[in-house]
């Protein structure tokens, strides 16, 4: 009895699961009534993804940061909070581009089950976020992950779409099956699964091979969502094959979510505690996770960049891109500081917005020429200005030259690892930028520097495209030249955290 | 005053992006009017420029001074409060810079006359290439600079790659890749440096990027990675990165090889640019960054300084010797001709720091004025070859008048504004005794410089007119406008480089001093 009062007590803190999980069901039951007649379920689910967006904001505004309460299942705070905000938004986002998408819009009578799935990956998204819980994590993972594997294959029409979705789902069978075997080997270790119950057991010296390989097998599983080397296998065919919405929202929201678990994971059951400088401190004879991330980050942004070179496929070049900035990404997990995470958090912001328009103009253009191959890119610069620049715009960030926003992510991203001194890793790091310069230019080539193949081909932007452009390619430009807003953000989301 | 000389461009970009494509005269004509704009306001700031006042490293002895909070974030974990300034200032090592941007650019524009293919994105592109140059020679702020610095590589990129000539995507790329890998060094050791020097803010110690700083002693943080107070300090490796960053600027030998690449392709104009200010801003860097910030470092390394300038001279001339193609001989040039900048930085006396900064200002003039003959030729002939002419003189004896100047200006003859500098740069650098064989060897290079100048002149201009060139036509009024100025300048100072001379001395004077000094305080600091 005890029991269910905290828990109806604490129910308040769910406020964004449960309304999110209240538009699934709406949008389900819509699609059943109404059988012919779907114009209205995308805005259904955007009404329903812009409520939850402000229960989201409401809980980043709970001032003390609320721990061990949802019988320990779940952890509420504002880095959460952030996180969560990142999926939101991104779903609106997402839920927009489908309405001007060309590839959803041709598979009209299945629109039901399209927006139903974005919502199940939202809840999944959601709660692996805020899990504290090793059974909570794997769950929220499988949830987040069969709802990708139907939408990477939605939309049916070619053989590349089926596949997709089919390796996708062997990839993530694989992962996930690894990571409940390093899940089941730490229960076996320690009889919990709880994260801060495990790390209690680890202090006091339950330390053993055992237990850091079981570590790494857990790794996996995250790795895979945030496409980190070497469990990046499945995200150049996946991207390349997928409905573009579906990229794009993969691409974003899936990578917030997992690296969102990763901090968790990390914190709750290996740091012992953050000081005042806000380092974090791990658990004596705890895996060195310093050097596991360092070793893991040089390999996926190398091999990122460097596969992105070769790629004739914008969307298979930007998975590889994706992959790279994943690799970034775990710069500021590497130097394990709160600076860091509000560094990592910072390049999402960021990252969120830039990448986001890269996939919009690809996608606008695909509405338009049919194709996305970078070859018959060639010249569209001048069919279409507007979204050249724009897309100029978009790639110079994704790069990080100023004054765009991408740029101010890896300056934060290259501070903290300089103030923790780890100059080594920052140079290839900076490589690294420099050679992805290569194959976004050449997008750029394409578009502008050479000659149309067909002179007369004018592409016209609707008002709805030209709006969605603008409100990601200006803050792009915007966040460059004055940063503090971003920034702050970043600053107040880790200012409680932990402490 | 700096601020409105620095974005005035970018507020022309923004009209031109309003203005339909076909007004291609108003487009044209504004970019003009706002280029002659940045011209009057330069002259303006010469008129009214404190000769007496040095700057360098004090920050009170800088003129025009624009000081205000940009960026402003209260506790941020482990930085503290972050504030970083939007500082612009002019000082004696500046104005000579400042004024060299506005004249080439106005210079430019009217090369840039007969581009014919989008017009509206060359000039839009144009303008924000205007906006980051000039925007470095006054940005006070190290992260200011460095957005200006990057804020021009990427219109280079499409000035090169879209209205260049036939190789002009890999000449683009070339440029756009060597400039990049040597700023995001300078990144890295412009976010090192910040955590390296701390101010007092409202009673409170906090980081900053400010350059002024970086270069006083008692700013140093005791285990800031790249402070002298730090026993394990990086300073060495992190000057070499950030010099390499410049020298790519500049070009230095071995990493010059963009640079005749970038110029053949690019159109005459973007020449003019690359050459008459672009390259500039590696040399000024180093002197206004490199120096005064790495004072100890410098004397360590000055002996290569001077080593690399000498490889530059005598390989650039040699190089030019050897070319058929006369844009080519004419870029190769300029990497001899930036040779002498760098032996006379190297010198680290008033003198040879003084030629150096007249160096930069005189070869941005002929350089300039040698690309756009170079142009003049081009647009008539549509070849650039050097033993395809010969015998113009006879068909075009005003062109070839102008081409001479330039060209005895570029050799160094006394009466023009090359000489001066050049023997600035050699009388400086045989003062300094450590630098003293590398300075002989290097005037070998104005033997050279003469050899293939004059030979080009001959193979080019002397001897019999061949018959296909019979209905080339001299200049007309557009090329007057643009060569008439340079050639009055190159004269003037020629005559009068006090004129010069005296803008620059207290700053360089200010300089020697601190250079002489400073090693001593920044060297007691490190033993600490």
């Amino acid at each position: 009895m005890e029991n269910l009062k905290t828990l109806v007590d604490s129910l308040y803190l769910l406020k964004p699961e449960i309304a999110i999980s209240c538009v699934l069901v709406l949008v389900i039951i819509m699609d059943l009534i109404m059988d012919k007649n779907k114009t209205f379920l995308p805005y259904v689910a955007l009404t329903g993804f812009i409520i939850t967006a402000f229960l989201v904001v409401e809980q980043y505004f709970f001032k003390t940061s609320i721990t061990q309460n949802l019988q320990k299942l779940l952890v509420i705070d504002a880095v959460g909070a952030f996180f969560k905000l990142i999926v939101i938004l991104a779903s609106c986002l997402i839920v927009y581009f489908s309405l001007i998408s060309k590839e959803v819009k041709e598979a009209f009578d299945r629109h039901g089950e399209y927006y139903a799935l974005i919502c199940g990956m939202v809840i999944g998204m959601f709660f692996m976020i805020s899990s504290a819980d090793l059974i909570m994590i794997y769950l929220s993972l499988e949830l987040v992950s069969l709802s990708s594997y139907v939408l990477a294959g939605f939309t049916k029409n070619s053989l590349r779409n089926s596949e997709a979705s089919l390796k996708y789902f062997v990839f993530g069978a694989m992962s996930s099956g690894i990571m409940l075997f390093g899940i089941s080997i730490i229960f076996g270790l320690t009889g919990t699964t709880n994260l801060l119950a495990v790390k209690s057991v680890m202090a006091a010296g339950g330390n053993s091979l055992t237990f850091l390989f079981a570590s790494i097998l857990i790794f996996a599983g995250i790795g895979y969502k945030i496409s980190a080397a070497p469990f990046h296998f499945w995200t150049p065919d996946v991207y390349e094959g997928a409905p573009i919405t579906i990229t794009a929202y993969l691409s974003i929201a899936s990578k917030a979510a997992g690296f969102a678990l990763l901090i968790r994971f990390i914190t709750l059951g290996y740091v012992q505690q953050i000081d005042a400088s806000g380092a974090w401190q791990l658990v004596a004879g705890s895996i060195d996770w310093k050097k596991f991330f360092t070793v893991i980050s040089i390999l996926t942004m190398t091999l990122g960049n460097f596969a992105a070179l070769w790629q004739d496929n914008i969307k298979r070049m930007l998975a590889y891109s994706s992959i790279a900035h994943a690799g970034y990404l775990l710069l500021g997990v590497v130097v394990l500081t709160n600076q860091g995470l509000s560094a990592v958090i910072l390049y999402f912001i960021v990252y969120a917005i830039m990448n986001l328009g890269a996939f919009l103009v690809v996608m606008l253009i695909a509405n338009k020429i049919g194709s996305e191959e970078i070859d018959d890119y060639k010249g569209l610069g001048y069919a279409t200005p507007f979204l050249g620049v724009c897309m100029a715009i978009f790639l110079i960030s994704l790069t990080g030259l100023p004054p765009t926003a991408g740029f101010i992510g890896k300056l934060y991203l290259f501070t903290a690892l300089i103030e923790a001194k780890m100059i080594p890793l920052a140079v290839i790091a900076i490589i690294n930028s420099v050679v992805s310069l290569y194959y976004y230019i050449r997008v750029l080539k394409h578009m502008f520097l050479t000659r149309p193949q067909n002179e007369d081909l004018v592409i016209n932007t609707s008002f709805a495209e030209y709006v969605i452009v603008l409100v990601l390619a200006v803050p792009v430009i915007l966040f460059g030249i004055y940063f503090t807003p971003i920034v702050n953000l970043a600053k107040n989301s880790v200012a409680l955290f932990l402490q | 005053m700096l601020s409105l000389i620095t974005f005035l461009p970018i507020v022309g970009m923004i009209l031109i992006l309003f203005l339909p494509k076909t007004q291609a005269k108003i487009i044209k004509s504004l970019t003009l009017a706002i280029t002659g704009a940045q011209v009057i306001i330069a002259a303006f700031m010469l008129g009214s420029y404190n000769y007496t006042m040095a700057g360098i490293n004090d920050p009170k002895s800088f003129q025009f001074i624009e000081k205000f909070q940009w960026i402003n974030i209260a506790n941020f974990p482990l930085l503290g409060n972050i504030k970083i300034d939007y500082f612009l200032g002019i000082d004696g090592l500046s104005i000579p810079l400042v004024l060299l941007t506005a004249i080439i650019t106005f210079v430019a524009t009217l090369a840039s006359w007969k581009i014919d293919k989008s017009i509206k994105g060359y000039f839009a592109l144009f303008l924000l290439l205007d906006t980051g140059m000039m925007g470095v020679f006054v940005a006070l702020d190290f992260f200011l600079f460095y957005i200006f610095w990057e804020l021009m590589l990427l219109p280079m990129y499409f000035l090169i790659g879209i209205w260049g000539g036939p190789r002009k995507e890999y000449a683009a790329i070339k440029f756009f890749l060597y400039t990049l890998f040597g700023s995001v060094f300078m990144m890295l050791v412009m976010i090192g440096l910040y955590f390296s020097t701390q101010i007092v803010d409202n009673g409170t110690k906090i980081y900053t990027f400010n350059m002024l700083a970086m270069m006083d002693p008692k700013n140093f943080v005791a285990n800031g990675i790249l402070s002298p107070l730090n026993p394990n300090n990086l300073r060495l490796i992190a000057y070499i990165a950030l010099f390499i960053g410049f020298a790519i600027k500049i070009p230095m030998f071995p990493f010059h090889t963009w640079l005749p690449d970038a110029h053949v392709e690019a159109p005459t104009a973007i020449s003019v640019i690359l050459a008459g200010v672009l390259l500039k801003m590696g040399t000024y860097g180093i002197l206004r960054i490199c120096y005064p910030v790495f004072p100890e470092i410098t004397h360590q390394l000055i002996w290569f300084i001077a080593l690399f300038g000498m490889i530059n001279i005598i390989y650039g001339a040699l190089c030019a010797m050897a070319q058929k193609d006369f844009k080519k001989l004419i870029a190769y040039s300029s990497v001899s001709h930036m040779g002498f900048v760098m032996l006379g930085m190297a010198s680290l006396n008033t003198i040879g720091i003084s030629g150096a900064v007249l160096q930069m200002f005189n070869h941005g003039t002929i350089t300039a004025m040698l690309f756009i003959i170079v142009g003049v030729i081009y647009d008539r002939a549509h070849t650039r070859g050097i033993y395809e002419f010969g015998g113009l003189a006879t068909q075009m004896p005003i062109y070839t008048g102008f081409t001479t100047l330039a060209f005895f200006a570029a050799i160094g003859l006394p009466g023009l504004s090359g000489f001066i500098s050049e023997a600035f740069v050699f009388l400086g650098a045989f003062q300094s005794t450590n630098i003293r064989v590398i300075t002989a060897v290097s005037t070998l290079g104005m033997l050279l410089g003469a050899a293939y100048m004059l030979w080009t002149l001959q193979r080019v201009y002397l001897g019999q007119l061949n018959v296909k060139w019979s209905s080339l036509k001299d200049l007309d009024f557009r090329e007057y406008a643009m060569l008439v100025p340079l050639s009055i300048i190159i004269i003037f100072l020629g005559i009068y480089p006090s004129a010069m001379l005296n803008l620059m001395n207290s700053s360089v004077n200010a300089m020697v001093k601190f250079m002489a000094e400073a090693p001593k305080v920044f060297g007691s600091l490190g033993s600490l």
